[in-house]
């Protein structure tokens, strides 16, 4: 832990070399710290620790303070069926990111492929979970940041509208999930391995058609408002880590890909990356194997993937000021509201030319294997695996959420930000970095599920 | 489904001269937990606005970064007690407010994670950190009401949203809020769901289920698989032998009775039995 520490700081150091001069009077010895103990607008307790002496950053720590709760541990022993449903208690967010990224994993042990049409559901139910958490975090909790306001109710005082509208595109992410799903959006009971429980019926899925065409509109004319936000100038060289696929823009399933060439089956995952217990804590921190921080999440996924974006979503992008490519974390707000727009047309296009299945899940029988799964959650890659033995009882598991992962660029992303921003006094400077690590939408209950340990010994 | 506040329609003079209505105090807070249950406040997305303009949100770090002090009128509790330091939190929020409700498994019966109350948890954690050092944790998951006094109990994994607004607007008005004990079976039977154990043999938790959830399992064609936890007066015993002649094992049952509810009363004794 005390080697990826150091490392956050010497690369951060390396690589973020201020482009302004700093303030930092020479001559005079004196030390800010800039500690936030709990960190508002995230899924999760979390807090900062900035120390800077002589105008030079000594320590920069991100800490998820959300206390454990071993998943990972007490999934041992318990049927492969238990697991999506369990899983899914991570995170009540991003519920389809463990129940997916686990069903996908037994499949994948056990040999099933599922169906073009249940493939279709997954797919349109993942649109809207990026529906409701894009929408939640960028308009409800992001937001404010730029305009420099506590929360959402006062930004409906001025701009009701706006909220109306974003709440009701939120609602609409939770509608596509509760059709599907079984009625309800949190923990949703219809999914399982090998598919679903009951078909959802055309007509259901024909229902919301205009609130889809709707939801278009509404998310552009969202997206273009936040696209009059003012942005820190900051950019950083990212290790941009998502899923790619050979014929989609990737959410539900594909290789992972990276902007620096990796390009490897999931099961490969942590021969490439891994997982690092660091004390300050509870999530375990993602670094690749060079011991460099990555980044997963919407500029991650736009930067490997813009071009399989739908010609509107990159219409909108450019309207919005985003080029091929985003390096610039604040305008992660700006990635999520285009993603949103490509998630309202992608469901509306496979609801479009749904089929329903002839029966809704693909039998399974358990025996001795091993099985991996991976999905883009909101925030990024989720990665699963799990050994059984051969009547189904899992041996381990693994689980790597998104945020946990980002941890290390998120420090590293606090370093270059107050260096830069040093010449701020110390209010707007604790808002600037709570902003920086509100880029990431960290969700914080996900990270410190917590549990397995990989000890690293150099 | 929009809250209104009766009671305490005191008002107070603002600086302009103008009088306004009281608005109760409303604070949200958070222990070991997955958000689900604070999420739902959010997703009442038709009544939010409503809602909200009743009520003055005190301290809702999911939401909003205003922080209002203490005492609160209504303390909404998510997430279950542990650690050390969380039993003490607790403490603290209960002498600062005038009502405590708790949302959700994890909050009122210990969650999911109150699985490791099953095992040794010094082994447990052992056998899974290479630092244990590092980990500052309780060797249980605890409810809240072990802890301190409870005025209203919302279960399920997740809470329904609409009883969350039910309970709220019951609370502020001084009423008892109408949330059914009863058993999923009635559920179904409300909803003229066909008995899926009956019908299909399929295993079902409904019979000792508390109801709330809006029937959902069972006219989805899957078994209840108890988020709501136990219905009141359940007879876990009778269940369980009509889930042994449906061809469970021993320890399919345990851990049918032992998941998001497991650490609950009549849960936690029946998957005992089957230990």
């Amino acid at each position: 832990m005390a080697t990826a520490a150091k490392t956050t700081k010497a690369k951060a150091t390396k690589k973020s070399a201020p482009k302004k001069e700093t303030n930092a009077k020479s001559g005079k010895s004196m030390t800010r710290t800039i500690q936030v103990d709990e960190l508002s607008r995230v899924e999760g307790e979390g807090a900062l620790f900035v120390r800077v002496k002589d105008g030079v950053i000594k320590e920069c720590k991100f800490r998820i303070v959300e206390p454990p709760r071993f998943f990972e541990a007490f999934l041992q022993g318990r049927s492969y069926m238990e697991v999506p449903d369990i899983t899914a208690r991570i995170c009540g967010i991003c519920p389809m990111a463990y129940l997916m990224g686990a069903q996908q994993a037994m499949e994948d042990a056990l040999g099933i492929q599922v169906t073009k049409p249940i493939r279709d559901l997954r797919r349109i139910m993942y649109c809207g979970e990026w529906i409701e958490s894009h929408v939640l975090h960028a308009a409800m909790l992001h937001a404010p940041d730029f305009l420099g306001l506590d929360d959402v109710l006062q930004l409906a005082a001025t701009n009701k509208d706006v909220v109306t509208n974003a709440l009701q595109l939120k609602k609409l992410g939770n509608d596509l999930l509760e059709v599907i799903g079984g009625g309800r959006a949190i923990h949703p009971v219809n999914t399982r391995v090998g598919g679903f429980y009951k078909i959802p019926s055309k007509k259901a899925l024909y229902a919301l058609k205009d609130q889809l065409k709707w939801g278009i509109e509404a998310s552009i004319a969202i997206a273009k408002l936040f696209g009059t936000f003012e942005f820190p100038d900051y950019e950083d060289d990212y290790h941009c880590v998502s899923l790619r696929h050979p014929d989609e823009y990737a959410i539900v399933e594909g290789r992972v890909v990276t902007n620096r060439g990796i390009d490897i089956p999931v099961r490969d995952f942590h021969k490439q990356f891994k997982e690092v217990h660091a004390q300050h804590t509870t999530a375990l921190q993602g670094w690749t194997r060079d011991n460099e921080p990555y980044l997963t999440g919407p500029n991650a996924r736009y930067t490997n993937n813009y071009s399989q974006l739908t010609k509107l979503a990159k219409e909108v992008a450019k309207e919005v000021g985003l080029g091929t490519t985003c390096f610039n974390p604040f305008k992660s707000i700006l990635v999520r509201m285009v993603e949103t727009v490509y998630a309202c047309e992608e469901a509306l296009r496979l609801i479009n030319n749904y089929e329903e299945p002839d029966v809704p899940f693909i039998e399974s029988t358990p025996k001795a294997s091993e099985g991996f799964g991976m999905t883009e959650a909101p925030r990024g890659v989720c990665y699963h695996s799990y050994k059984m033995d051969h009547n189904g009882h899992i041996l381990k598991a693994v689980i790597s959420s998104p945020t946990a992962q980002n941890q290390p660029q998120i420090e590293r992303d606090l370093f270059g930000v107050v260096e830069r921003s040093l010449d701020l006094d110390e209010a707007a400077l604790k808002h600037r970095c709570e902003q920086t690590i509100r880029n990431y939408d960290p969700c914080i209950s996900c990270s410190a599920h917590l549990l397995r340990l990989t000890m690293v010994r150099e | 489904m929009v809250v209104t506040t009766r009671t305490k329609k005191t008002t107070k003079s603002t600086k302009s001269g103008a009088e306004r209505r009281y608005r109760p105090k409303v604070a949200v807070w958070k222990f070991a937990s997955c958000d689900g249950c604070q999420l739902s406040l959010l997703s009442c997305e038709d009544d939010l606005l409503d809602v909200v303009g009743e009520i003055e949100i005190a301290y809702f770090l999911e939401a909003t970064t205003a922080v209002i002090k203490g005492p609160y009128d209504l303390s909404l509790v998510e997430g279950s007690i542990t650690t050390e330091h969380d039993a003490q939190r607790i403490r603290k929020i209960r002498q600062q407010s005038k009502k405590l409700i708790t949302i959700g498994a994890c909050a009122t019966s210990g969650g999911i994670q109150a699985l490791r109350n099953f095992g040794d948890v010094d082994h447990f954690i052992r056998s899974v950190y290479a630092r244990p050092d590092y980990i500052s944790t309780l060797r249980t998951s605890s409810p809240i009401h072990e802890h301190v006094p409870v005025d209203f109990e919302l279960r399920g994994c997740p809470i329904n949203k609409n009883q969350l607004v039910e309970v709220i607007n019951a609370t502020l008005n001084e009423r008892a809020p109408n949330i059914p004990h009863v058993s999923q079976c009635v559920e179904c039977k409300k909803n003229g769901t066909v008995c899926l154990m009956v019908a299909k043999g399929v295993p079902c938790l409904g019979p000792v289920t508390h109801a709330g959830c809006g029937n959902l399992c069972p006219s989805t064609d899957r078994g209840c698989f108890g988020c709501f936890g136990p219905s009141e007066a359940p007879n876990g015993p009778s269940l369980a032998r009509q889930l042994e002649k449906l061809g469970m094992s021993k320890q399919e049952i345990r851990d049918f009775f032992r998941s998001y509810n497991g650490n609950a009363g009549a849960f936690r004794e029946t998957s005992e039995a089957y230990d």
